[in-house]
């Protein structure tokens, strides 16, 4: 193993290193920018640390427990960390700062929907998660249901968010080092693959939290610097700063109030319902619940990952509102000089110019590295949810019913990752400049309708039976997907119909109610002799839930 | 001794419906302390957008709406806080007895 993966690092650094020579002569994107040195030698840096981290995690993933959930032995506060990089993406930085840039106070208000669920998700699941789980969100769902049907439905529910999101994160990755780093699409897709593979493969969840980790203090260190730096330029005060972009934007003062993204409210609504519930769906997030020792640390986690979650939107925020003085009078970031008109490197670039602005090109060298890390990240978090609804769900429990030794279903998970991390290459590679906005919109579908509304009622609702699970789960899965198709950006803005026939982006509106409705008829009106049963199992269920008696415990280092 | 008969006995102990009682009605209080104001103002800013177009003082530019969005987060978070510290200090040690008393 110790050859394997010595040899995947020498190749994933050589695809590096042969990408920085073969840049600037490689087929050329519209908006690949200069191979950018001091970035990929920070990144370089990065990528030596992590995969020390990976090899010292290696040698301590022994068993299975160790490789799903680092052995139950991270604290809360690593844990709150760990889950607030899940959660800060690289889209989280560029797109949230570009939409105060564009749009002013929408943005703050996009991102309070952002942010709400945390809270939420604390009050109503961490305990109950932490207490009924033990490697994934299909353990609880299925825990009084039957277990071929239930468990394989929501391993397939998992994998399906992750490959929707999986491809957005790629395609994100390919564009953004383009731009960035200057490197070649389809090599950027590769090199992430490559080290997401190596990261999962080898360190598991050890692995991929101290990756986590690290790149939540980079990212949440380096937007701080960027805050206060940008602050200083502004004599420390907020009047001065948003007088200023009040007098730069096109919008004048109307940048300070709510615009066009709350026009419609049931879009408004729609949208922030997928995103606080389908948070709470997200199978990597859920994950890492089961990486605490106990409910008391599960609860701490979520206690500081709200909190860095919510520094950190605050902190773009002003980051946006500052990028509208400072890059939007100044024609050296825009194409042609010509202020006003098309930003180089497109709509999602104010931080970044912002940064090369207040920080020069060593900050700007820093910060894309920090966001190539944060791709690298969040992908390997994924990966290893998929490997982990593959291995431990679909082969472990459902095809061997639970006979697999340890050692079997380790290898089955490192293959799982293995073949991921290749699906994911191709399928970034085949996404190369496609419109990926319905993929976001279908992972928090699917996730809201399908694996909350399954994994919230086995938690509340003693009535739930796996026929009501089971119809209802389908019912979610067919009306998102099918809503998604219908709506404006995936049957007008792709499929080029004049009209959609479904008016919102957002589906969890109608699929996630039409799934708790769904599964509870279903439920209500499932007379079998199993149905009593799993009525019965209910009781032992909801006093582990409550009290945590016989939870799955940290396995002893 | 079988898991039956603790769990029985968890059941039976009026320390254990007073334990989920109070965390129970304790995550609903917060739930609507984070949710009523979101709400609220999500209500607002779509159908009133006009009420948020005023500054924080005469002399400022500065809208009433960034200081609201911001407490949101803010409060959102604090609220965290406090079901933190109940949760992990006394609803656990209400906890810890339910289960002593159970495995006698």
């Amino acid at each position: 193993m110790k050859h394997s993966l010595t040899a995947l690092i020498a190749g994933s650094l050589l695809a590096a290193s042969w990408a920085v020579f073969a840049g600037p002569g490689a087929i050329e994107g519209v908006e690949k920018q200069p191979v950018n040195i001091s970035a990929i030698a920070m990144f370089l840096v990065f990528v030596f640390a992590t995969l020390g981290i990976t090899k010292w995690a290696a040698g301590k993933t022994k068993s299975t427990a160790d490789f799903y959930t680092a052995g139950g032995g991270i604290t809360g506060f690593q844990n709150g960390l760990a889950i607030a990089g899940d959660y800060m993406s690289a889209a989280t930085l560029l797109g949230l700062t570009s939409m105060v840039y564009f749009k002013g106070f929408d943005g703050f208000i996009y991102a309070v929907c952002f942010f709400i669920g945390w809270p939420i998700i604390l009050f109503l699941m961490a305990e109950r998660l932490r207490n009924l789980g033990k490697f994934t969100f299909a353990d609880i769902a299925s825990y009084r249901l039957d277990q071929n049907r239930i468990r394989t439905f929501a391993a397939i529910g998992s994998l399906t968010v992750v490959c929707f999101y999986l491809i957005v994160q790629m395609v994100g990755a390919g564009q953004l080092i383009q731009l960035l780093f200057g490197l070649d699409y389809n090599t950027a897709v590769t090199v992430v693959g490559i080290l997401m593979m190596v990261y999962v493969t080898f360190g598991g969840m050890t692995a991929t939290t101290w990756v986590q980790i690290i790149k939540a203090c980079l990212l949440l260190g380096g937007g701080i610097s960027l805050m206060l730096l940008t602050l200083s330029q502004f004599g420390w005060s907020f009047e001065n700063l948003f007088s200023k972009a009040i007098e730069s934007h096109k919008m004048g003062d109307k940048l300070m109030a709510p615009g066009s993204l709350m026009a419609d409210p049931i879009s408004a609504f729609s949208l922030s319902l997928g995103l606080l519930f389908g948070t709470a769906g997200l199978p990597h997030i859920m994950m890492r619940f089961f990486t605490v020792p106990n409910a008391k640390e599960a609860r701490k986690s979520v206690f500081y990952a709200t909190g860095f979650i919510g520094l950190f939107f605050l902190v773009t925020m002003v980051l946006g509102a500052a990028a509208i003085s400072i890059v939007g009078t100044n024609p050296a970031f825009f194409e042609g000089g010509q202020v006003g008109g098309k930003l180089i490197g497109g709509g999602n670039m104010p931080v970044m110019h912002l940064t090369k602005a207040v920080g020069g090109d060593i900050f700007l060298g820093f910060l894309s590295a920090v966001a190539f890390a944060t791709i690298l990240a969040v992908v390997s978090g994924l990966a290893l949810a998929g490997a982990s609804a593959i291995s431990h769900d679909l082969y472990a429990r459902v095809i061997k019913k639970g006979t697999a030794s340890s050692a079997q279903e380790m290898k089955v998970t490192r293959i799982a990752s293995v073949g991921l991390g290749i699906a994911a290459i191709l399928l970034g590679i085949a996404f190369k400049d496609q419109n990926v906005l319905f993929l976001v919109a279908l992972a928090f579908g699917v996730a809201s309708s399908v694996n909350f509304p399954v994994l919230i009622l086995s938690m509340y609702w003693k009535g739930l039976t796996t026929r009501g699970a089971l119809w209802g789960g389908i019912a979610g899965l067919i009306s998102s997907v099918g809503l998604v198709i219908l709506s404006p950006t995936v049957w007008v803005k792709i499929l080029g119909n004049p009209a959609a026939i479904f008016p919102y982006d957002h589906p969890a509106i109608v699929s996630m109610t039409l799934a708790f409705f769904v599964t509870w008829l279903a439920s209500v009106t499932d007379k079998s002799a199993r149905a009593d049963k799993e009525k019965e199992a209910y009781e032992e269920q909801y006093i582990r839930a409550q009290t945590g008696l016989g939870a799955a415990s940290a396995s002893a280092h | 001794m079988s898991n039956n008969t603790i769990q029985t006995r968890i059941r039976a102990n009026p320390k254990f419906a007073e334990m989920v009682g109070k965390r129970t009605r304790l995550a609903i209080l917060l739930s609507f302390v984070v949710l009523v104001p979101y709400y609220t103002f999500m209500l607002l800013t779509s159908l009133k957008p006009g009420l948020f177009t005023a500054t924080i003082s005469d002399t400022s530019v500065i809208t009433i709406g960034w200081p609201i969005a911001a407490l949101i987060v803010v409060g959102g978070w604090l609220t965290t806080g406090i079901y933190v510290s109940r949760a992990n200090g006394e609803f656990d040690s209400l906890n810890e007895e339910i289960l002593k008393e159970a495995r006698k």
